[in-house]
């Protein structure tokens, strides 16, 4: 083979097993789906593509109290996280000294227990007179009838506990990478902790929030384990509707509209997120 | 050799946009999608249902000619259904040397309808040759679809000798067509005697405001809508419409008023038993299974409306390996003594009336402990119920159309996935 041909093939050899994996594992799926969500018919007679829109329609106008909660659930469950998150990530990087891989270990040790099991967890933790609860209310600082299960804070815990490393690593990962030579620099120049924080610390950390936030809004804002484990009747969000509908009532197209539907948003979503703080804006605003 | 990274050509391919090639990969994969999107339809397979019992016999005849032993059966059956030691088993492969493949893989209906559903509409095998199956929704669309054999049922002598005159008459399945059951149970009240003072008697208690934030409700749209029918005096099995929307009224109201805690699958026994819940629809066995292994002391009731009764059934899918083997295991446990044996372990209802002389005759045998656990089996009426509990009970609503079908299911549904 001669040598210009090789060179203008290594590039498509290079992305082929790349592309071959996304051309299988997800454009066919996400065809399929599409394929699925414009189909009618019912499980027994089949399914046959009709370009119904219908579908949309329905599954909006009956479950966007469902999708509104999701998005709602997954904004709050992001802002504990970077609440709680961001301290951690700054103390292992600045104050982690040697020891810094242990204490990343141990972020990470809980997320060697099964998602699902890790939440019936919590379920036992908070249970009404369970270990957290109990000996509250047997102190007579709790009313009897206070609970934390099957209530919108427990599922928004859940999601915060269940997606924090996520948010805690890559915050860890920009916090980490800032030169100690900044910090000193910025101490010469007489500013104190406080002002060294805001304008250096803070900023450079930035593109390490932008990233957590994706990686953990995104499934929060999907998922249905939290809901079904630790929710009650009206915390029902978007995911364990999307799993009923496939599911228990084989209506797959009003599923797969959902899915897509559920996936404009956050695409919509992340978009706006992108644009107002994407993070090359974020980068410049460091370097000003 | 040719140093890629230094060749100039090789580097701008890899970082300049090639806009005329992106267009032509775009416009390619919008065609091949628009010619996927049209390709990818859901076969469904619809059959008639033999009418006669001529075109039935035929049916039978047409399945079992030339179908051989092979000495194997794989059994895919639901959890807690059977000693986890599996004597019956054990039992049957001594006198006929087939060997059984038992595994619990059935955990919920419709997950595992569809997870055969794409098999069986391919005709290939799902991997078992007897599965059990409740008398639900997916019971109607596997008959639909033609997925199931029709029982030979020269080949059931014990069935035919043995089985409960009720349980060859189900209405589901008149004449055992396709299905003969494993074990019936019953939906009704548990309660932690703990938090409960007054025992329940009523569907009615589970809307008492009293215990508000502490009742379990069933997510499953057929039990839940049984029960608010329950609560007004409705019978399923006569119901319509009108009586569905009733229904879902009452069950509105009642989680509205804030007294469910929860719509649950299986999973109500532990809240039950920690408290969480005080009292909820719950399945006769189930509770007594948890008293048994956990020393907990929950109760049972049916309500004096009525409950729901349910059978889940043995049946062998179309695309079976080894059908004459799974026939001849289904019919293995209508023997007296082994379904007497079986009914000892589960606690659920027996679909053989004859298995409760039998454990009576345990009972005489057994000593201590084992004695009074057997005792109990024998004589409770959630194993044995007397004619007038199946009076109390009733069936699930049944569907003659899909379209009927989706309109209950979204009815009760909006009710559960608020």
């Amino acid at each position: 083979m001669s040598s210009r041909l090789r060179a203008a093939l290594t590039p498509y050899a290079l992305i082929f097993p790349g592309g071959l994996w996304l051309a299988i594992f997800f454009v066919v799926p996400t065809v399929v789906m599409l394929s699925l969500s414009l189909q009618s018919g019912d499980v027994v007679s089949g399914y046959a593509f009709t370009f119904n829109w219908h579908s949309y329609v329905d599954g909006i106008t009956t479950y966007h109290d469902q999708i509104v909660r999701s998005v709602i659930y997954g904004l709050a469950a992001t802002l504990i996280q970077i609440v709680v998150g961001f301290p951690v990530a700054y103390w292992i990087a600045f104050r982690g000294g040697r020891r810094k891989s242990v204490y990343l270990f141990l972020l990470l040790l809980p997320f060697l227990v099964s998602f699902v099991l890790r939440t019936i967890s919590w379920q036992f933790f908070l249970s009404d007179n369970g270990l957290l609860l109990g000996p509250l209310k047997s102190l007579g600082l709790l009313p009897q009838d206070f609970h934390i299960l099957a209530t919108s804070v427990a599922v928004v815990c859940g999601l915060a506990y269940n997606y924090l490393p996520f948010m805690v690593l890559p915050m860890y990962v920009a916090l980490e990478r800032i030169d100690p030579r900044l910090l000193e620099a910025a101490q010469d120049l007489y500013a104190g902790r406080t002002q060294t924080f805001l304008r250096v610390v803070l900023p450079l950390s930035l593109p390490g929030v932008f990233a957590g936030v994706l990686m953990t809004f995104v499934p929060a804002t999907s998922d249905y384990v939290n809901a079904s484990v630790l929710g009650g009747t009206s915390n029902t969000m978007i995911g364990n509707v999307i799993q009923n509908q496939f599911l228990v009532n084989q209506d797959y197209p009003v599923a797969s509209a959902l899915s897509f539907t559920l996936m404009a948003l956050l695409l919509a979503g992340i978009y706006a997120y992108a644009r107002v703080l994407g993070t090359e804006d974020v980068l410049e605003v460091a370097a000003r | 050799m040719n140093d890629l990274s230094r060749d100039p050509a090789f580097l701008r391919g890899m970082t300049r946009r090639r806009i005329g090639r992106r267009d032509a990969l775009r416009l390619a994969g919008m065609s091949a999608a628009g010619l996927a999107l049209a390709a990818c339809g859901v076969q469904g397979k619809g059959v008639a249902k033999p009418t006669t019992s001529a075109q039935a016999q035929s049916a039978v005849e047409k399945y079992w000619t030339g179908k051989v032993r092979n000495g194997h059966v794989d059994f895919a059956n639901w959890p807690y259904y059977m000693d986890p030691k599996h004597p019956e088993l054990k039992q049957f492969t001594a006198e006929t040397g087939i060997t059984v493949n038992y595994r619990e893989v059935i955990h919920e209906m419709p997950s595992w309808f569809a997870k055969i559903q794409p098999q069986l509409a391919a005709g290939q095998s799902i991997g078992y040759d007897i599965m059990v199956v409740t008398n639900g929704i997916q019971f109607g669309q596997l008959v639909k679809l033609g997925y199931l054999v029709p029982l030979d049922h020269a080949k059931l002598p014990n069935f035919t000798a043995n089985a409960g005159a009720r349980y060859k008459a189900e209405d589901f399945d008149p004449g055992n067509v396709y299905s003969i059951p494993w074990t019936s149970g019953m939906t009704g009240i548990a309660y932690n005697p703990k938090y409960v003072d007054t025992p329940p008697t009523s569907v009615l208690d589970l809307w008492n405001p009293k215990y508000k934030g502490k009742v379990g409700m069933m997510a499953d749209s057929q039990e839940i809508a049984n029960f608010g029918m329950f609560a007004l005096g409705i019978d399923p099995g006569n119901s319509g419409q009108a009586d569905w929307e009733k229904a879902a009224a009452k069950l509105t109201e009642q989680r509205d008023a804030g007294i469910v805690r929860k719509y649950y699958d299986q999973s109500y026994v532990d809240p039950l038993s920690r408290g969480d819940i005080w009292l909820t629809m719950a399945w006769s066995g189930d509770v007594f299974q948890k008293n048994v292994s956990d020393g907990t002391d929950l109760k049972f009731v049916i309500p004096q409306e009525g409950a729901t009764i349910w059978t889940d059934n043995m049946m062998i899918p179309k695309s079976a390996e080894n059908p004459v083997d799974a026939i001849t295991l289904m019919d293995f446990f209508y023997r007296t003594d082994v379904a007497a044996h079986l009914t000892e372990y589960i606690n659920y209802v027996t679909p053989v009336p004859g298995a409760q002389s039998v454990i009576q005759a345990d009972v005489a045998e057994a000593t201590g402990d084992r004695k009074k656990l057997l005792d109990a089996v024998a004589g409770s009426s959630l194993v044995f119920p007397s004619e007038d509990d199946y009076a109390k009970l009733h069936t699930y609503v049944g569907f003659t159309d899909t379209a009927r079908q989706k309109q209950f299911e979204n009815l009760f549904q909006a009710i559960t996935t608020s």
